[in-house]
């Protein structure tokens, strides 16, 4: 910061720059990809490896496309759990963040269990939410799902809005600033680029939380339950299809999570890069 | 007018540790320029931050513009600036020298106002929608004034504010500094460890000595105002410079163990 560095016009940020790489940026990412798919592909034929073991990429992909409409709709209907999970889950996580950071001494005290609480095996307790909200119901992976992300967004948020640096609080006591001016104008900003972090980490956990709870029982429409059932009829193919769903929103969640950091966190200079 | 007013202030730190600063007394006059110089551990930052109310001295009284410091603090009298400019990273430089103002719920378009006048006031003009990060160091110190200056405070307390910038900055913007104290008539109280500093912006010096801090001289500069660069090079510049240094020496000397060599801490 102190280090002094050469003017520069502000950055405009089109789309482009909001993405924040150029195509050919991500030509190394592609290639590795279609290695990875050439060579899955051509160890199956090489080495005769039967369809139940692993299914041919081509084939995975043939049976994505002709059953895509049902896949699809089992894809969405999951990822309504999930994403109903997230929303829950950050949100309890983010107020309770505030709560901690705010109320040092209630923090103090309730920190050892968070943190003792994230070393529990959560989705264990599937089976469990299940048995409490019925599992045929959306309720049931909802609340997994919030329990999965509520921790990595607490346990980051909260360390966000307690790494402001001592001048900046300073700098506000000098003003009389209370501390709904402080949080409102100095610990949430500062706080926002490890927000982002945690709901990051959430968005991917809210949706294997959803399939592993369908795994345990659901309702027909889910991708868990269609992949589950798929498997056990020894349709193999559709089970690797059902998990290519799953990635798809998996990652197509991630990544609208990523936007969403670019567009709140433009003022970074680490977005510019 | 007294702008500030320090009676028998001491500091302590911990229990019954070392003593910071031991029966300060010291008035300052609307309009002052007064820097506090010292070696290290001399308290003169600690000074500065108990006239802001940022620390509570052990004993003693400040009074700043007729009342307690802690009211003059939640009054908003006074801007500060730091060694640090201490800039948000998400505001852009208007922004960040609107903050005050905001707090002091400003209306938008008053605000925008005086952002522009206080933009040209440390001629950062073009600047504006930059982010801190996009500007030098130099560039960013004097956001962080015009940030202090915005609310148009009476008084202006700077703590070692150009300690980070090299020599060529410091001077000019010692002299910006000074039209800019003319400009807006406000008083001043500046920490430094640059004796030239200190001989070339001040009314008055407050020299003082470590261990326990306290005030070891008040040497009142009389150079012409306004001052230029031209007044570095003045016999009465170097005969005040002079003055200070000895002053530093004879209190490190009052303090029992040998002369701090020349421009140990303090130097020109």
């Amino acid at each position: 910061m102190s280090t002094p560095v050469a003017v520069q016009p502000v950055p405009r940020g089109g789309l482009g720059r909001l993405v924040g790489r150029r195509l050919v940026d991500w030509l190394p990412a592609a290639v590795v990809l279609v290695l990875t798919l050439g060579g899955w592909q051509a160890a199956i034929a090489l080495f005769g490896i039967q369809n139940f073991l692993l299914p041919k990429p081509t084939s995975i992909a043939q049976t994505f496309w002709s059953d895509r409409g049902e896949l699809l709709r089992a894809g969405w209907f999951t990822f309504q759990e999930a994403l109903g999970g997230f929303a829950i889950g950050s949100g309890l996580a983010i107020l309770s963040a505030l709560v901690l950071a705010r109320w040092r001494g209630v923090g103090r005290a309730l920190m050892p269990y968070a943190i003792a609480a994230n070393a529990i095996p959560i989705i264990a307790f599937a089976p469990i939410t299940n048995a409490w909200f019925s599992p045929l119901t959306k309720t049931s992976k909802i609340a997994i799902a919030a329990v999965l992300c509520f921790f990595p967004v607490l346990v980051n948020t909260l360390r966000g809005l307690t790494s402001v640096r001592p001048s900046s609080l300073e700098l506000m006591r000098s003003y009389a600033a209370g501390q709904v001016e402080i949080f409102r104008r100095v610990r949430i900003p500062t706080a926002l680029p490890y927000l982002f972090t945690g709901l990051k980490v959430a968005s991917v956990l809210s949706m294997i939380a959803a399939i592993v709870g369908e795994y345990f029982g659901g309702s027909f429409d889910a991708l868990g339950v269609l992949i589950r059932s798929r498997a056990q009829t020894f349709a193999f193919t559709d089970a690797w299809a059902g998990i290519l769903v799953a990635c798809m929103f998996g990652i197509g969640f991630y990544v609208a999570i990523g936007l969403l950091e670019r567009v709140a966190l433009r003022w970074m200079p680490s977005a510019e890069e | 007018m007294t702008v500030v007013s320090l009676r028998g202030i001491s500091k302590t730190f911990g229990d019954g540790g070392t003593t910071a600063l031991q029966e300060i007394e010291l008035e300052i006059e609307t309009a002052e320029f007064v820097s506090l110089i010292g070696p290290s551990g001399c308290g003169k930052s600690t000074l500065l931050r108990i006239m802001g109310d940022l620390t509570e001295p052990s004993a003693g009284n400040v009074i700043v513009n007729a009342k307690p410091a802690r009211q003059a603090r939640i009054d908003r009298d006074y801007g500060i600036v730091f060694q640090d400019a201490v800039l948000f990273d998400w505001r852009t430089v208007a922004k960040n020298i609107a903050l005050p103002l905001e707090l002091s719920g400003w209306d938008r378009r008053r605000r925008s106002e005086r952002i522009k006048e206080m933009v040209r006031l440390v001629e950062l003009s073009g600047f504006e929608d930059h982010h801190p990060w996009q500007l030098s160091g130099g560039m960013q110190q004097r956001v962080a004034i015009a940030r202090a200056l915005a609310f148009d405070p009476s008084l202006l307390l700077m703590d070692e504010p150009f300690g980070a910038l090299d020599e060529m900055t410091r001077e000019r913007l010692n002299l910006e500094l000074l039209e800019i104290w003319r400009r807006s008539g406000s008083t001043i109280v500046f920490v430094t460890h640059s004796i030239a500093e200190a001989v070339f912006l001040s009314t008055r010096v407050v020299v003082m000595s470590p261990r326990p801090g306290r005030i070891s001289d008040l040497i009142e500069v009389d150079l012409p105002q306004p001052r230029t660069a031209l007044t570095r090079e003045q016999p009465r510049f170097f005969e005040l410079v002079t003055q200070v240094r000895e002053a530093l020496h004879l209190g490190s000397e009052l303090e029992g163990g040998a002369p701090a060599p020349r421009g140990s801490e303090a130097s020109v």
